[in-house]
């Protein structure tokens, strides 16, 4: 087997240094009831040309060249090609975790630098080094809001990712956390005045999430001022990271959970993707994961190690902060690679891109259809409402190569026929136009089935 | 005397500062295409929301940032480089076609939410690969949810916990061996369970009059690693799960030392209800520098109903897609499906074996530990004389009579152009030296770590201070971890 | 090290010094010894109420750490301050360093103590 560097010579000669006849004796300890006698059964040995072919077949199986109008917690955005030039590289991608600092300060110098950019762009003060995703992340900052308040319950915005939601309902479930869920307003924002009823002296946090699931920014100053009056603590999720280039971070925010798979990480079917968590210095030996910091060797010269290990697990054990071990280490190096080719300026006039193109976007999709919460400012996300059934409308849309928005019924039923759009610097006029086209087809064979309607028709 | 380092020597090595500190106003990297959209008034559309200042964030040229990261891969060691003897960790080859297959458009660029009709590729993978892995378990159904071996423990606990509140209480405690891995009772907290030790017997292995005593039906669930952290398999693990089904208990496995049975025992035939696997280590995902990771969780039939949600199922119609109508599951542990990318690496690690493959990795994984534990045996202390299968665990008992501990010799070790092995755990052996090469190791590596390791025990008779102050051929020496620890400086700020 | 004479002490390695019901707790230099360099302390705040055998805090150093168990019961009245800047002051002399001051709840808990003799027998027989 071309991956294992023994000859039947060396396993001679190894086997007779040890003492052993044969390799069966070394397995001598399984006890022979337990042991295989026979194949796995599992696919025959390939070649390596074998196995690119069935994989390319898999890949073109998956929506290979279509356009995509999905958003909704993943993202595609350009990724510029040094960040896999980079960390292809054997010596980032074949590493381990940075224990032994002194041969791991490529790795831990990288780290360093990711979370000082992250600081800089939530506006928080320290960041840890990555945890697995965003949805994980949330459910870690609520878990740290309640270990530094004391209190157990937690007020959740329903404009939060509903997956989100449902991930912090599995981790609450068995720490004794009852969670109460807000509702959102007209606007598309969490009602502020449900918000006040919910938050009891027993809150920790309120969970927010900004831009919402919608697309929609929060008004996160209101938000911050009501859950301090009432001593819990304001936990933000930040799904859409490019959005951190145009619109103010929530810098009240007590904690701030993100997902930073939009900084270069490829949408691949969900995962792997970079949750970050960062917050204010006060709170960081709360913060679960692993932290890089600062310090000098010996002679003075500046180096880098992983510090405040006591609050993980392979020191506290039943105490720790948390149980993760593992983080997004080469993840986090391509957000890092991706922070830094577009910078102070490119990320900002990526943002504005996104913005730009998701305005439009919605503008032609709001000759037809109803574009919902227009009443508040939003950034690369939106919600159409549409007389034809979404799933009817995607359909047709595949047709043509195009994915089209994410119907919400499943997880907001009151909203009808409604579909969360997405448009990213990658998408094109064409594509908005093709598919406003073939949404617009739609919806007129829809109205002309119903009875003259008073909404305003558009003649081109 | 100088000892003759075989394996590695000093090389000119670039300097390189923070990215911070090369940033200047006006250089860029990026370059956008023009807008094929009417430009949009940020201010009208965004209000008071709109950010209209970055910070320090940096602004370096393309080139500034290949060199900036190229010289800082320079720095670290890898696999590519030489061998990890780290214990439980299993740093085995990362093949490269893993990385060229996940880089596949479709893979690639696949979103999570598209429609099952568009995505039968990929849910063709974890089908695929969900199959051979409860092939290889020995289980009956998986999920692959968990993002890494200890999201695999929680997701495990969790169905533990659901199991028995199905059966009427959840109960109260896990029991967990003194070597386990620190996740293991760490998880166990943080799904509302109390913690029991369990001591390991004279054999390093589980003490079963122990075990016996300790199980009631207070007891939700073992949580066991086999072969456990000293290499050693638990020869009567028979026994142990007898003990934990007879009062309603169940057998949970850590499978982070799978690498010792792949291919020649399946845990499912020996007792285990539910178990853990690490992409990362057993099936050679890449650590890329501490993650990503992926940690499926393969269960018996009884813990079915409670998986994850959603489950991957075989429509009428011959095609794949996603279940969520499970109404006694967990819940989810993650959003969308799981690390997708280890998967097709994972799966393509496990078509370039093949059943041969697989069994020959485990065949050699154990004979480079033996060879390394006969190799060493006399040199450093061997707490116990059990059998060893993957990993080997010393100690530096006799070393610390001349005052040198496990870490000094971890980090003269460096200078001999290894990394480290595992220094300090497993917690039931003082001052552990904890060993494990994996397959991916050839004799001569072997070779020149046992070398390395028998010239460093000379050197500790001979010039102790040579050990106590390395490593001396690194680019920083020991760094101070104290300092980093009492005034953490967790950012870069520019100079006031 | 001399264990002062005036304190008693815990095998857990605390030491309590008391005046009538007032009480002053801090750990012994044995126990900064084994565990290094002190890196953080986490203490109650006063007005906290703590419990004779059970945990009041911890003290960390860059591998490890170890709870503080109350040498007996009582309210906590002062914290030291100093230790939230420097720990290090418990490495330099850990009887000076002390961390909170508390009201005894029943000085006569201090009976089933260590003395300065005992303790010292007891770490060097533990020490073995």
């Amino acid at each position: 087997m071309r991956y294992l560097p023994k000859s039947p010579a060396d396993r001679e000669a190894m086997l007779k240094a040890i003492g052993a006849r044969s390799i069966d004796d070394l397995f001598a300890p399984i006890p022979a009831e337990y042991r295989l006698n026979r194949d796995l059964k599992v696919p025959r040995q390939m070649a390596e040309s074998e196995i690119v072919d069935w994989f390319r077949e898999r890949s073109r199986e998956t929506a290979d060249g279509y356009v995509n109008f999905l958003g909704a917690g993943a993202y595609y955005h350009y990724r510029p090609v040094i960040i896999d030039s980079l960390i292809s590289r054997g010596e980032f991608l074949t590493a381990y975790t940075p224990y032994q600092a002194e041969i791991s300060q490529g790795t831990l110098q990288s780290i360093f630098e990711f979370q000082s950019m992250i600081c800089e762009l939530t506006g928080m003060e320290v960041a840890n080094a990555s945890v697995y995703d965003g949805s994980t992340a949330a459910a870690e900052g609520v878990m740290m809001a309640s270990r530094l308040t004391g209190r157990h319950s937690v007020a959740i915005a329903r404009s939060v990712h509903p997956e989100y939601r449902e991930v912090l309902a599995t981790y609450a479930h068995h720490q004794g956390m009852p969670l109460v869920t807000v509702p959102f307003a007209d606007s598309g924002r969490l009602d502020l005045k449900q918000l006040e009823k919910s938050i009891t002296p027993d809150t920790a946090c309120v969970l927010l999430q900004s831009p919402n699931f919608f697309g929609t920014i929060e008004d996160v100053v209101a938000i911050a001022d009501i859950a301090h009056k009432h001593g819990a603590l304001l936990v933000v999720s930040i799904a859409e990271a490019v959005s951190l280039g145009i619109i103010e971070p929530p810098r009240q925010a007590d904690i701030i959970a993100m997902e930073a798979q939009s900084f270069g990480v490829p949408l691949g079917f969900g995962g792997p993707y970079c949750g970050v968590i960062a917050t204010r210095e006060q709170y960081v030996r709360q913060m679960p994961g692993r932290l890089v910091g600062q310090t000098a060797d010996r002679n003075g010269k500046r180096g880098f190690v992983l510090t405040l290990a006591t609050r993980e697990q392979h020191i506290r054990r039943e105490k720790a902060t948390s149980n993760i071990c593992t983080n997004q280490a080469l993840i986090a190096l391509m957000a890092n690679i991706f922070m830094t080719i577009y910078g102070k300026v490119g990320l900002r006039e990526l943002a504005k891109q996104n913005l730009a193109k998701a305005a439009y976007a919605a503008q032609q999709f709001g000759k037809h259809g109803k574009v919902l919460f227009s009443g508040a400012p939003r950034f690369n996300e939106f919600v159409v409402q549409t007389g034809e059934d979404p799933d009817a409308i995607n359909s047709r849309l595949l047709e043509h190569k195009i994915v089209g928005g994410l119907p919400l019924k499943k997880f907001y039923p009151e909203l009808g026929n409604a579909a969360l759009w997405c448009c990213t610097e990658m998408t094109t006029r064409t594509a908005i136009d093709t598919a406003a086209g073939l949404v617009a087809g739609g919806e007129r064979s829809v109205k002309s089935a119903k009875e003259p309607a008073v909404i305003q028709e558009v003649v081109r | 005397m100088k000892p003759t380092i075989r394996k590695a020597t000093q090389h000119v090595n670039q300097n390189e500062g923070l990215i911070f500190e090369k940033s200047s106003p006006g250089k860029a990297a990026w370059k956008l295409p023009p807008l094929d959209v009417p430009e949009v008034d940020t201010a009208k559309l965004l209000g008071s929301s709109e950010r209209k200042d970055l910070g320090n964030m940096p602004e370096v040229s393309e080139i500034e940032i290949i060199r900036h990261f190229t010289r800082l891969s320079t720095w670290n060691y890898a696999i590519d480089l030489g061998m990890y003897p780290l214990g439980s960790c299993t740093m085995k080859y990362n093949p490269r076609v893993n990385e060229v297959v996940s880089r596949l458009d479709g893979l690639a660029n696949g979103h999570p939410y598209q429609p099952e009709s568009v995505s039968q590729g990929a849910l063709r993978i974890l089908q695929t690969l969900s199959e051979c892995l409860i092939e290889i378990t020995g289980m009956d159904a998986i999920t692959l949810q968990p993002a890494a071996g200890a999201h695999g423990e929680l997701t495990g606990l969790l169905m533990v916990r659901a199991y028995h509140e199905s059966k009427g209480a959840p109960r109260k405690k896990i029991l967990i061996p003194d070597s386990a891995h620190g996740t293991n009772p760490a998880t166990a907290a943080m799904v509302g369970y109390a913690v029991e030790n369990l001591k390991s017997n004279a054999s390093g292995m589980v003490d079963v009059a122990a075990l016996a005593s300790q199980m009631n039906e207070e007891v939700a669930a073992l949580m066991l690693t086999n072969p456990n952290t000293l290499g050693v398999f638990e020869q009567e693990i028979h026994k142990i799960a007898d003990i934990m089904h007879a009062k309603g208990g169940l057998l949970y496995m850590d499978g982070a030392n799978m690498n010792a049975l792949v291919g020649k025992v399946r845990p499912g035939d020996f007792g285990v209800d539910l178990m853990h696997l690490n992409l990362h280590k057993t099936f050679s995902t890449p650590h890329g520098g501490g993650g990503p990771g992926s940690g499926p969780v393969a269960i018996k039939k009884i813990l079915e109903p409670f998986l994850p949600t959603p489950v991957v199922v075989t429509r009428p119609d011959g095609t794949l897609g996603f279940e969520y109508n499970r109404p006694q599951s967990v819940g989810r542990v993650r959003a969308f499906y799981g690390n997708f990318g280890m998967f097709v690496r994972a799966l393509a690690y496990t078509l370039a074996n093949g059943p041969d493959g697989l069994r020959q990795t485990t065949e050699d994984a154990v004979l480079n530990a033996n060879y390394i534990r006969k190799g060493l045996e006399g040199v450093y202390d061997l707490p116990y004389s059990t059998p060893t299968m993957h990993e080997v665990v010393f100690s530096d008992k006799v070393q610390a009579k001349k005052g040198v501990k496990t870490m000094d010799i971890a980090k003269r070790l460096i200078d001999y152009g290894f990394h480290p092995y595992t220094t300090a755990f497993p917690l039931i052996v003082p001052g552990a030296l904890m060993i494990e090469p994996t397959e991916s190791e050839p004799k001569e590596e072997l070779d020149l770590f046992i070398d390395a390791m028998k010239s460093i025990a000379e050197e500790v008779e001979e010039d102790p201070q040579m050990v106590l102050a390395a490593p001396h051929n690194t680019r920083v020496s020991r760094l101070d971890e104290t300092a980093a620890a009492r005034k953490p400086v967790l950012r870069w700020k520019p100079a006031q | 090290m001399p264990y002062p004479t005036d304190f008693k002490y815990t095998k857990e390695h605390e030491w309590i010094k008391a005046d009538g019901k007032n009480a002053t707790i801090g750990i012994t230099d044995h126990a900064q010894g084994s565990l290094g360099d002190i890196v953080f302390v986490d203490l109650p705040k006063p007005g906290a109420d703590i419990n004779a055998g059970k945990t009041f805090g911890s003290v960390e150093s860059v591998k490890a750490v170890s709870d503080l168990y109350a040498p007996a019961s009582g309210t906590v009245t002062e914290v030291n301050g100093e230790l939230a800047t420097s720990p290090e002051k418990i490495n330099k002399d850990a009887h000076a360093s002390w961390m909170i001051k508390l009201t005894l709840k029943d000085p006569n808990e201090l009976n089933g103590l260590l003395s300065a003799a005992d303790y010292e027998k007891f770490v060097a027989e533990e020490g073995g």
